[in-house]
């Protein structure tokens, strides 16, 4: 047993140690939201944060987040779309959308640590999130207004 | 009673209905909602919410009493979600389907819409079509309604899908967790002419069934951990013979020109000796959608009907191909559509379908979530085949006499039901199965494949053009976005820049002086009035311009790229210029068409499926480099509004996108590069080849 806190609450998990923390979370525990893409590291639509740091959660050993704290895209909605969700909804900066949770985990992180990016700084920032859809003007666009006090 | 004024000559029937007459296949009322049923699929590109749109005006009720519901087998069959026809082929149908509608649920036979409105709210309209009997025949009767108002179409109405996807809710096909569930993997041969030679004795691995059937190798377990591990042991555990089946990847234009290939003429109205002549390539690309594809199936406890939840462009004709693999009655196969990750052609989703039908079937009464893995995504998956091109041409004095052209590929689909085969990988690995015939390329009245925009829309006097398909298949081939346009694009586009420089005149001054048509020299003036065309630019920086009517029946597309090219190729800014007709919803259309450019420039600029005379050894995203955040320009995006037929815009900007960018980088550098992708290497070897010519 592995216990780990995932979007706040204590979870028990009954996997081997090496189980990649993104199938821990969409198959143990039904949290769905973070998607698999290469399973590789190489995409970043698994992407979660980690005490509070980004990481893919592909290529994440679950005994590396044992008794660590997991925040998903779901955890990030808990009390209600956060700013970039809102902002992403508000701009609908998606196509397939099936790289969006990478790229709210992400961009979250970013605007935590850095405040007031500037474009190019936010493109830096999603370098390794790709999007195959080429939504990429419009997801920067809105993490931009998501900035604080650009809403 | 009076005449109303929406009262029109009886409306002829559209295809669609006429081949989906049924009036309960289109509508049902459920909650005090009218849903509407309908055979088109969400591929990431905002369908849906297009169609709900269109429905909606089409029934007379606001958005909230309307809901829209996906393809399954039950629903119309509507052929494939592909082509850009997605909403040139349902606004009729949806039309006649909600004028029929409104006149039924009306006692009298002619309804005067604005008093139907007026007199009656809509839960006791939503009603009266509940009272409705579903086996009403749609062509039966005289529909004479009129269109009625025009509310929701033409709004930026925000995607339905979007707030689930971007919260994190379960929304994709792999997102599924029925009760019973269990997760399915395939190992796939490792190279396309491996056969299975033999599996470790006694093989086995923890919480894990293996199913084997020739050279299919699949596994079924409870938990997804335990079939990811047992794949990596599997694979381990297996010896393959192989041998060297790919042509040289370093020279594809030879191969292509040598192999055996099948001719289409065209045209051949004898054009004149040419005096200018160039050629132009593409490699294979692979469709590379940002997730694996996946399905999953249940077998009845009784084995006798299976259900299939497949992200397929085409259930109906994915459903044929399963029962014909299988020697089933139809009847007992059902499919829905579920979304996953954006497609853009004929990727692996309909062989993921037969896949998971295959392992489901070792489990009847449970249901298998089957995916694929990135590498066999990669590898495996259909991919937009290589080409090579001639053009040729007679320029006097600046006017363009006399054209000739030559395109070789192989062919632009295999999708199931293809050569009369089902066309579904695994058939060609199971016991007794045979390899999957080359790819076909779709007819004339399709818009053609390898040959799809090969005739130019410009006044070049006489002309020949000829397609070269070619009929063995190193590699497995279908369609994406675009098909041949993207190549045949890229390559007319060029050439005219080509013909322009040499002519002395500005490339936008030398098209418009052989273009007639109205709608196409509108979208190239705007393209080039919003980019600032003939202003001047920073050095190492250039502007280019391409341009197509899609498959020449279908949207007009301009685009103006702005690329610096120092070490590498970098496009800044793109601006696209498109008619669509009637705009169904702008700020879709909008996404569309930047997302197509984007993903053009991506094609353009970096990929290129690798491989050895062995097996592809792109596999994953470092050996399959697609455009980043970082590398995306600026894309504005036009749009001349009008009120003509409805026309999709999802694989308009493609090949203007291209030859853009390369008429961009000549203007930046003075060089041509002829072979895609345009990277430093391509861009260094162009102009070794210029100097030696010199
Ligand atoms: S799925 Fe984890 S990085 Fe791609
Ligand atoms: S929206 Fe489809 S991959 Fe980003």
């Amino acid at each position: 047993m592995t216990s780990l806190t995932v979007n706040g609450s204590r979870v028990e998990v009954d996997r081997p140690d090496d189980t990649p923390l993104l199938t821990v979370l969409r198959d143990a525990l039904s949290l769905v939201g973070s998607r698999f893409g290469c399973g590789q590291g190489l995409c970043g639509a698994c992407l979660v944060l980690l005490d509070g740091r980004p990481v893919t959660s592909c290529e994440t050993p679950l005994w590396q987040a044992a008794d660590a704290t997991v925040v998903t895209v779901e955890g990030l909605a808990a009390d209600g779309p956060n700013p970039v969700q809102q902002s992403l909804i508000k701009h609908q900066a998606a196509q397939c959308g099936f790289c969006i949770s990478g790229i709210v985990v992400r961009a979250t992180a970013l605007l935590e640590e850095t405040p007031d990016p500037s474009a190019e700084e936010v493109a830096a920032a999603l370098e390794r999130q790709l999007c195959r859809c080429g939504t990429h003007q419009r997801i920067v666009e809105a993490v931009l207004a998501a900035r604080t006090g650009s809403a | 009673m009076s005449t109303s004024p929406t009262r029109t000559r009886p409306r002829t029937v559209p295809a669609h209905v006429v081949s989906n007459p049924r009036l309960g296949t289109w509508i049902s009322v459920s909650d005090g909602r009218v849903d509407v049923h309908v055979g088109k699929v969400e591929l990431g590109q905002g369908i849906l919410t297009a169609l709900h749109q269109i429905a909606a005006d089409a029934l007379g009720l606001p958005l909230d009493l309307v809901g829209i519901r996906t393809a399954r087998t039950e629903g119309p069959d509507q052929g494939l979600t592909a082509g850009s026809l997605s909403v040139s082929q349902s606004t009729p149908a949806l039309r006649y389907v909600g004028a029929a509608v409104r006149q039924l649920a009306e006692e009298a036979p002619v309804v005067e819409e604005v008093a139907l409105r007026a007199s009656r709210n809509h839960q006791d309209y939503v009603e009266r079509i509940a009272t409705l009997d579903p086996e009403t025949n749609l062509t039966g009767f005289e529909v004479v309604n009129g269109p009625g108002p025009t509310l929701a179409v033409g709004v930026d109405v925000p995607r339905l899908d979007l707030p689930d996807k971007v919260l994190g809710r379960p929304r994709f096909l792999t997102d599924l967790r029925p009760d019973g569930l269990l997760f399915g993997r395939v190992l796939r041969p490792p190279s396309p002419a491996a056969t299975l030679a033999s599996v470790a004795d006694g093989w086995t691995s923890s919480g894990v069934e293996l199913v084997r059937d020739g050279s299919f190798l699949g596994l079924v377990g409870e938990r997804e951990d335990d079939v990811d591990r047992g794949l990596v042991a599997l694979a381990s555990a297996t010896v393959w013979d192989e041998h060297d089946s790919l042509p040289d990847e370093a020279d594809l234009p030879a191969y292509l020109r040598s192999a055996p290939s099948e001719p289409t003429e065209v045209v051949d109205e004898s054009p004149a000796e040419p005096t200018h002549t160039a050629s132009y390539s593409k490699p294979y690309l692979a469709h590379a959608s940002i997730a694996p594809s996946c399905a999953m199936a249940r077998w009845s406890e009784d084995g006798s009907t299976v259900h299939v939840w497949s992200h397929s462009q085409g259930i109906h004709a994915l459903r044929s191909a399963i029962a014909a693999a299988l020697s089933l009655d139809p009847a007992v196969v059902s499919i829905e559509h579920v979304e996953n990750a954006g497609c853009y052609g004929h990727n692996p989703a309909d062989d993921a379908a037969f896949d998971a039908v295959l392992l489901a079937r070792t489990v009847p009464g449970r249901p298998v979530l089957l995916r694929w893995t990135r590498p066999d995504e990669l590898t495996w998956g259909p991919l937009s085949p290589a080409m090579t091109a001639t053009v040729s041409a007679r320029l006097v004095e600046g006017r363009i006499d006399g054209w000739s052209y030559d395109v070789w590929s192989q062919g632009h689909t295999s999708r199931p039901g293809y050569a009369g085969q089902p066309g579904l990988l695994a058939t060609a690995h199971r016991e007794g199965g045979a390899p999957l015939p080359p790819a076909a390329d779709p007819p004339a009245a399709a818009g053609f494949g390898s040959l799809r925009n090969a005739a130019p829309a410009y006044d070049v006097g006489p002309r020949r053009i000829v397609g070269h398909r070619v009929t063995e298949a190193p590699l497995r081939t279908s369609a994406m976005r675009a098909l041949g346009a993207f190549l045949n694009v890229f390559a007319i586009e060029s050439f005219m820049d080509e013909l322009a420089a040499d002519a002395g005149l500005d490339p936008v001054d030398l098209r418009l002086a052989h273009l007639a048509d109205p709608r196409g020299r509108a979208v190239i003036e705007l393209a080039a009035r919003r980019s600032g065309w003939g202003d001047p630019l920073p050095d190492s920086t250039g502007r280019g311009l391409g341009f197509a009517r899609y498959k020449g029946t279908g949207a007009w597309c301009a685009v103006v790229a702005e690329v610096e090219v120092e070490s590498e190729v970098r496009v800044q800014r793109l601006t696209v210029a498109a008619d669509l007709g009637l705009v169904i919803n702008p700020d879709g259309a909008r996404n569309q068409l930047s997302g197509g450019a984007v993903q053009a420039t991506s094609w353009t600029t970096t990929e290129r499926v690798r491989f050895d005379r062995r097996t592809v050894t792109s596999r994953d995203w470092e050996s399959y480099p697609i455009l980043r955040f970082p590398a995306a320009p600026r894309v504005d995006v036009h749009l001349v509004d009008n009120d003509q037929p409805p026309l999709g815009s999802g694989e308009a900007a493609q090949g203007p996108t291209a030859a853009a960018i390369a008429n961009a980088v000549h203007a930046a550098l003075g060089v041509r590069v002829r072979d895609l992708p345009l990277t430093s290497e391509s861009i260094v070897s162009a102009i070794e080849t210029a100097t030696e010519e010199e």
